[in-house]
């Protein structure tokens, strides 16, 4: 047995545990815990299956964000204290009708073929940037990316409507933390702007970047040092449009040609990182908002409250 | 000569890792777990990144690993910290049993 193998079956036997764990533990303190676990080790899952870029996003926005969002929604439990009952073991057929379903989708995929592999390979050099993965999602297939913005736009929509009174920016007692971040965040910022342009040729892009920003905008609202959201500003709202504005005025013009949002060729690599760094900027204030407008009232990280 | 060292930095900084989970396993009370935790983190990683950069092909490459270090510190550090503070604050006894002087 060579070392790759063991080293994938270790992971596999880590995903479903911490997933079982996840699903079944009787204490939701613990089970939070290991759904990050879950994203960390799916993330080194997709690095094996050579997908950085799908692995970048799990990290950034399956552990990072989702378990902040699922941390602060168990807020002011302590740990420990917060159990489930006998009814969580209903999950246990819900996940095996899922995993059944999955698996009859998985089988009727067609043999993975060389083709569009190939088709993109072709194309790539009209597509504006080196990197297929971005040239496929914005512009080989872009509607797919604009459609998830759009989607990410709703789900943010929906989140404001529901939102209650925000907490106001409120320093916690814990300078320390607010030293450590004033340091983090510039180069958090640094690293979203790197990971931005150099989506177009190795992995990285748009969402990647932006589920940076949001990390920041998340660490900066938990030691207090941005408040939580009711009622974005103008401005806030303007920066949450532009993604998917500018995404449309760009690809306009295409509705004329025969593909939907294809982008003509001679000026494809601008035109994409200028789509890109409006999308950063909306996704980034999406994926922030999401956390800031459902942020609870009591969940600094001071112990001396 | 290279490869050498990398090497023993690389295992080195395991050894640390390992330390530092029989520590988390092993050690009665928060505050030692996360003595041995940052431990491993601090120590552990610094091996590893040393040993990777000896490793980068080009020079910037290189500092990019190096540079990783000092920001886990900085994260372990403060992370720990908060940590220790927040068990003070609920009251998490030493082992050992003497209470807590949480105010």
């Amino acid at each position: 047995m060579n070392a790759d193998l063991v080293f994938d079956l270790v992971l596999g036997a880590g995903l479903l545990w911490s997933a079982a764990g996840a699903l079944l533990g009787r204490d939701r303190y613990g089970a939070v815990i290991l759904f990050i676990v879950f994203g960390l080790l799916m993330t080194l899952a997709w690095v094996r299956l050579a997908a950085p870029d799908i692995a970048l996003a799990e990290a950034a926005i399956g552990a990072g964000l989702t378990g902040a969002l699922l941390l602060d929604a168990l807020g002011g439990d302590s740990a420990g204290t917060a159990q489930r009952g006998a009814s969580r073991w209903l999950l246990l057929p819900l996940a095996g009708a899922i995993a059944i379903l999955l698996a009859g989708a998985l089988r009727g995929l067609p043999a993975p073929s060389g083709e569009l592999r190939e088709a993109v390979s072709a194309a790539l050099a009209h597509s504006g940037v080196s990197h297929p993965v971005t040239a496929v999602l914005l512009n080989f297939r872009g509607y797919d990316t604009l459609l998830e913005v759009s989607v990410l736009l709703a789900a943010l929509l929906g989140v404001l409507g529901a939102a209650r009174d925000a907490r106001p920016a409120r320093l916690s007692a814990a300078p320390l933390l607010q030293a450590a971040t004033r340091v983090l965040v510039p180069f958090m910022l640094l690293t979203a702007g790197y990971l931005l342009w150099a989506g177009a040729h190795r992995p990285g892009g748009a969402f990647q970047a932006a589920a940076v920003l949001a990390a920041g905008a998340v660490l900066l609202a938990l030691v207090g040092m941005l408040g939580g959201w009711t009622r974005p500003a103008l401005r806030t709202r303007l920066a949450i449009a532009a993604g998917p504005a500018v995404f449309l005025l760009v690809a306009a013009p295409s509705f004329e040609r025969t593909l939907l949002l294809q982008l003509p060729p001679q000026h494809a690599g601008r035109l994409i990182l200028l789509i890109e760094a409006a999308l950063t900027l909306s996704l980034g204030f999406i994926l922030a908002g999401l956390f800031l407008a459902l942020l609870r009232g009591d969940t600094a990280g001071d112990g001396q409250a | 000569m290279l490869d050498v060292a990398s090497a023993t930095l690389m295992l080195l900084g395991a050894g640390f890792f390992l330390a530092g989970t029989v520590g988390l396993l092993r050690f009665p009370d928060i505050y030692s777990r996360l003595h041995a935790l940052t431990k491993a983190d601090n120590l552990g990683v610094g091996c590893i990144a040393v040993a990777l950069a000896l490793q980068a092909d080009g020079l910037a490459a290189g500092l990019k690993l190096l540079l990783v270090w000092p920001l886990v510190l900085l994260a372990s550090a403060t992370v720990s910290y908060a940590i220790a503070e927040r068990a003070r604050a609920l009251g998490v006894p030493l082992d050992g049993g003497a209470p807590d002087d949480a105010p």
